[in-house]
């Protein structure tokens, strides 16, 4: 068995690689040429790694590898809207479930690939919905232009997708993207809303891996619980330093254990008081914990991104955060300490865990 | 047939792509197409939908600014180059 991480960095994909004590860690990298990696993930069933990659060069492409990073190949095929088209200036997130594959674009846009990663055709734009000719307009999306930020099957009944549109919340469709409706009722926003349906800045959604009904949300204006899908979301701010934050995870085998990363929500998007601390909750949002054993301060004054907090799912998970001044941080304690695994790589935009058998 | 220098930043992403090549075509267009068939994929990264030069490609024909409308001779030379960037 083989623990690896997948830390995706303005600088290259980066490879973590550990045995299941997950004591001591080995870096590959730079992968992928160096290009600017948004999200890199890993399906075990088909043997594959991908990297959503996009260069000012040379425009948004997919790697892969199929021998858990050794080489790689790359491929933008049919990431386009074509002429005429709203340019696709990134992928910015990748999903494998249920053996599809997906790609969310900005300007938002779903991608799916039947082949693995060599070829893409375009899956869905959520033309049905009255937000998509607000998110068209050049200035309307947020800093970043991620576009698509998340596609995620339902856990227990694939045909239903959620996706994320930075700045716009939540969409869900139960026939497998004909169709599409808002998924944000109960999310508060600090902002005029047009609509309020949408409008939602819905930083990070996750499901629990061991209750599909059970979601959390990490948003711009607070953190969020649902326990029915998503259909109604109740805050469970109270307790945090700050609603906003960026990344979130939920623990691998208790559905009421949720991580976060709560930041300053000025400028700075930063530690507050430069204390590095992830919180978490062990009742679904009810209290908090603050950990900080093992984590810098008071001068750590650094972010952690979207896509940058995640676990593995052994019987003792490992928690992992990379952050915008590139270190790695680990605990195999549900977060009661960490520890540095990685230090000097460039900022870090993704982390995901994964465990290979054998 | 054109001489075309490639950036050095595309070699790496299609097996056995050279950074001179030999290309044929009347205007730049047409030699990156006749690249694209033999590396299938090249002509993405190089050009958006259109097709049109990517933002931060330049292209360059005997020393001259060129678009990809740009005629070429058969002893031409296109230099495509990646513009200064990044950080």
């Amino acid at each position: 068995m083989r623990v690896m991480l997948l830390v995706g960095t303005r600088k290259g994909l980066f490879i973590l690689d550990s045995d299941p004590d997950r004591e001591r860690w080995s870096i590959r990298g730079p992968l992928c040429e160096s290009w600017p990696i948004y999200h890199a993930i890993a399906d075990v069933e088909a043997g594959t790694i991908w990297a959503a990659a996009s260069s000012e060069w040379h425009g948004t492409v997919v790697w892969r590898s199929a021998d858990l990073g050794e080489t790689w190949e790359q491929s933008g095929e049919g990431l386009t809207y074509g002429e005429g088209g709203p340019p696709l200036t990134k992928v910015s997130s990748l999903t494998s479930a249920g053996g599809r594959l997906f790609a969310g674009a900005d300007f938002p846009g779903v991608f799916e690939s039947a082949d693995g990663g060599r070829t893409w055709s375009l899956f869905s734009t959520l033309d049905d919905q009255a937000a998509r000719e607000k998110w068209l307009e050049p200035d309307a999306s947020p800093p970043g232009r991620l576009g698509v930020i998340a596609t995620m099957p339902h856990p227990a009944a694939p045909e239903h997708l959620y996706v994320n549109v930075q700045g716009f919340g939540l969409f869900h469709s139960t026939d497998d993207g004909a169709s599409w409706a808002p998924r944000n009722d109960g999310m508060r926003a600090d902002w005029p809303l047009e609509d309020p349906a949408w409008g939602y800045c819905v930083h990070k959604v996750v499901f629990s891996p061991v209750d599909a009904e059970r979601m959390y949300t990490q948003t711009h204006v607070g953190v969020y619980r649902s326990r029915d899908a998503g259909a109604t979301w109740t805050e469970i701010t109270e307790g945090l330093p700050s609603d906003f934050g960026f990344p979130a995870v939920a623990h691998p085998h208790d559905r009421d254990t949720f991580y976060v990363l709560p930041v300053d929500p000025g400028h700075g998007r930063t530690m507050h008081d430069g204390q590095l601390a992830v919180w978490r909750t062990r009742d679904a949002g009810e209290h908090w914990q603050r950990l900080t054993d093992g984590l810098p301060g008071p001068h750590a004054h650094l972010g952690v991104l979207r896509e940058g907090l995640a676990a593995d799912a052994l019987d003792a998970p490992g928690i992992y955060f990379g952050t915008s001044t590139g270190q790695v941080f680990g605990s195999t304690d549900d977060g009661a300490s960490w520890r540095q695994i990685a230090d000097y790589l460039p900022g870090i935009a993704s982390v995901e865990a994964v465990v290979w058998p054998g | 047939m054109a001489a075309v220098r490639l950036p050095k930043t595309v070699l790496p992403l299609f097996d056995g792509l050279a950074p001179l090549q030999q290309a044929d075509g009347a205007t730049v267009a047409e030699a990156l197409v006749a690249l694209d068939a033999r590396h299938a994929g090249l002509l993405d990264r190089l050009c958006e939908p259109g097709p049109r030069l990517r933002r931060h490609i330049r292209v360059f024909v005997d020393q001259t600014p060129a678009e990809l409308a740009t005629p070429v001779g058969s002893d031409s030379r296109i230099d495509v180059i990646t513009a200064i960037t990044g950080g």
